[in-house]
């Protein structure tokens, strides 16, 4: 049999439908399609995509088992490296990382091993995957991990099972961090999905702590020395909105991303008035960014009924940060990609509520710094385009409250705390930090990346404690 | 989950609660809030701590019933619980030795202005309380108040208890008559706080208020607490909710506090079958 040079399809909801609904868009594979698509795997001699994953999962030994049907060691070989593989298999971008090492890739389409981890972490769900918690020693360390977000759980999962007493604090009613609140439901279901995957890290034996707001509540300092906690990893992500300074952004009507997806996915806004948080969404929503949160908040935008909605970004399509399938996505539900615009004043009624956005067009100059092309307007080519609600996505940065009272931590200019890339260690002995605090906005593999390098790390430290 | 220790009905829409919650009652300060959530189809909601006991462990807590959420809470008794309760929350306010302060609180406002005139008087300040009132009998706290500060006005809208007039007649009265004010704190409604805030300007008395805006995390993650404060957005959650009274503003303020009253009126009548709403 020849060899496919494309991916088995998965199956997605209609445009039309899926549009108005709040239901996962992609539905995932059977166990037939699955089978098929691990047929497509080569099992190279130098396997590359696992030098593609942040978190180096065995790809080839869990594809060939899929292949074998093997199910049950396909996702024992996943959690060697992985503690949320259902989240990782639809949210990771794996265009950039494992799919674009794979050698099909050069010719083809790469092996689905995301679409291939998302099915075989859904199939050991659905049939209740059993979990053995750990035993503790009598004298156990304890760890406590500050953020329930993508490198906290995944911090604190591989240091219960290297036998640590961990306690995550967190700060809002929900564990997760962004995958709570800010990925959308039909991006990432909540009780399906995320509430099952941290779950399976509480039946390790990791305690959560939520309403607990670190550097409030507590200060790291009093964990270490009043808690008994023996070392603390820092995994509090970036969740500081950032807004652009442009006139009328405190006009009714204008949200942070941040905001709106939060009162959308963690308060489910959208069920109002069953649940009591509320949300307004007019007809034309514009939302100013063009990355994945940008994505997220303009598709949920419509699935709350905008008949309008606008991404508004700066650059073009090519430099637009979002994964190419959330663009695709965006694009067949319907959102009106204003590229090469920047918005230069919210206008508002006498209310004060927004009416209108004034934007400038763009041209794209010399490549600045970071080597795209920098964008500068067109003089004199300012518009309005009508507008009831704004979104203002255009990137978050660290929240200063750990900072600000833990003296001895060391932050950057912009306010992230430094830690050593490889250790994740920061000024602080015994101190810890990963994911979005320490890099500013990124994935989520990449944080769980952080959290699984930390755990290693704070393994040797306390190793090396306790020896002492 | 949080038990609720004891419930009081202050007056037929102000209720207290003491919530037993040792952990955030023995980190809060003055001039601190709290988040809290009634259950799990509940929203946040942010209230202002009008008192905490470390011993005991439990934060007071006085809220009146302004649409669901509040008429839920208010339908809680001791012994109930709510799912969540996060604090302490904002910066504490600035305690220390100023001289004479005069804490001004409007309505409910009185509560969270207990702890800040404790906190003065402790600090060495002579301190005077201004409580205003629409009539005498929705007036709280006055013998709390008494206990902790060196004299106590009380005003009244309707001159049924006390002076009659507004809390500013009240601070334009201790002027005239010599006192000499290096410090007010002013909380209550936004309008208030704008009256009060517009009357001390000219007479260059630095005035503090506790800004109420919309919230939803409180810890700085979503900016929809965003007030302008001077040349600055500040998020009250974090930055706040203690600012410059003469910086703020206010119109802004309330501006953005009628965001959702569509929506909040269509909620009310969802659930008001319980008829605490008057």
């Amino acid at each position: 049999m020849a060899l496919s040079l494309e991916k088995h399809k998965m199956p997605v909801q209609d445009p039309k439908v899926r549009a108005h609904n709040f239901d996962e868009v992609a539905l995932g594979y059977d166990e037939e399609t699955a089978v098929a698509e691990a047929e497509r795997c080569l099992h190279c001699k130098v396997p590359q995509c696992r030098k593609g994953c942040p978190v180096s999962i065995d790809i080839p030994t869990f594809i060939g088992q899929i292949k074998e049907r093997k199910f049950d060691e396909a996702i024992k070989t996943i959690k060697e490296s992985n503690g949320l593989p259902a989240v990782c298999g639809r949210v990771c971008p794996q265009e950039n990382q494992c799919e674009k090492m794979c050698i099909l890739a050069k010719k083809g389409e790469s092996v689905a091993i995301g679409r291939l981890e998302r099915f075989v972490a859904d199939r050991a769900m659905e049939q209740g995957e059993e979990i053995k918690p750990v035993e503790y020693a009598e004298d156990a360390q304890k760890v406590a991990v500050i953020g329930a977000g993508p490198s906290g759980l995944s911090c604190a999962g591989d240091l219960a099972k290297k036998g640590y007493k961990v306690t995550i604090f967190e700060a809002l009613h929900k564990a997760g961090g962004v995958l709570s609140y800010g990925i959308p439901e039909f991006r990432l279901p909540k009780e399906k999905v995320v509430a099952k995957e941290i779950e399976n890290i509480e039946k390790l034996g990791v305690k959560i702590e939520l309403d607990s707001v670190a550097g409030r509540l507590f200060t790291v300092d009093e964990l270490m020395e009043e808690e008994g906690f023996d070392a603390v990893f820092l995994g509090t992500g970036a969740g500081l909105p950032h807004f652009q300074g442009i006139p009328g952004e405190s006009l009714n009507g204008v949200y942070s991303a941040n905001e709106f997806l939060t009162r959308c996915n963690l308060m489910k806004a959208y069920r109002f008035p069953e649940y009591a948080t509320p949300i307004k969404v007019g007809k034309n929503v514009a939302v100013v960014g063009g990355g994945n949160v940008a994505m997220d908040a303009a598709r949920t935008a419509l699935r709350l009924g905008a008949e309008h909605v606008y991404i508004v970004y700066r650059r073009s399509e090519a430099e637009l940060p979002a994964r190419k399938e959330e663009v695709e996505h965006a694009k067949e539900e319907g959102i009106d990609f204003q590229l090469l615009t920047n918005p230069v004043e919210v206008l508002g009624n006498e209310e004060g509520w927004v009416k209108g956005l004034r934007c400038i067009r763009m041209e794209l100059g010399e490549p600045d710094a970071s080597g795209r092309r920098r964008p500068v307007p067109v003089e004199g080519s300012e518009f309005d385009l009508p507008m009831d609600t704004v979104i203002i996505a255009i990137g978050t940065g660290p929240n200063p409250i750990i900072a600000q009272t833990t003296p001895g931590l060391e932050t950057s200019k912009r306010g992230n705390i430094v830690a050593d890339e490889e250790s994740c260690a920061t000024s602080k002995p015994g101190v810890f930090a990963g994911g979005d605090i320490v890099t500013g906005a990124a994935t989520v593999i990449l944080a769980m990346g952080a959290g699984r390098k930390a755990a290693a790390a704070i393994d040797e430290y306390l190793k090396e404690k306790r020896s002492k | 989950m949080f038990k609720i220790l004891k419930k009081e009905e202050w007056s037929p829409s102000v209720f207290a609660m003491e919530i037993e919650a040792p952990r955030v009652a023995r980190k809060a300060k003055a001039g601190q809030f709290i988040v809290l959530r009634v259950d799990e189809e509940g929203e946040r909601i942010p209230l202002t701590i009008a008192d905490f006991n470390r011993e005991t462990g439990a934060v007071l807590i006085v809220f009146q019933v302004i649409g669901a959420s509040t008429m839920k809470l208010a339908a809680l008794n001791a012994g109930d619980s709510i799912v969540d309760f996060v604090g302490p929350l904002g910066q504490p306010s600035e305690i220390e030795k100023f001289g004479t302060v005069v804490v001004v609180g409007g309505g409910i406002g009185v509560a969270p202005t207990y702890p800040i005139a404790r906190a003065m008087k402790e600090a060495g300040n002579k301190v005077i309380a201004i409580m205003g009132a629409k009539t005498k009998d929705i007036l709280i706290m006055e013998e709390e108040m008494k206990a902790v500060t060196d004299e106590v006005v009380v005003t009244t809208d309707d001159g049924s208890y006390g002076m009659k007039g507004f809390v500013t007649n009240a601070v334009q009265a201790l002027v005239d008559r010599g006192e000499k004010i290096d410090q007010i704190t002013a909380i209550g409604p936004v309008i208030m706080m704008k009256s009060v805030a517009d009357a001390t300007r000219d007479l260059g008395i630095r005035t503090i208020v506790s800004l109420n805006p919309i919230m939803v995390d409180g810890t700085g993650m979503c900016g929809g607490c965003r007030v302008q404060v001077g040349d600055e957005t500040k998020f009250a959650c974090v930055d706040g909710p203690e600012f410059d009274g003469h910086l703020v503003d206010f119109k802004g303020l309330m501006s953005r506090q009628r965001m959702y009253r569509d929506l909040e009126s269509q909620e009310k009548d969802h659930v008001c079958n319980i008829g605490l709403d008057r």
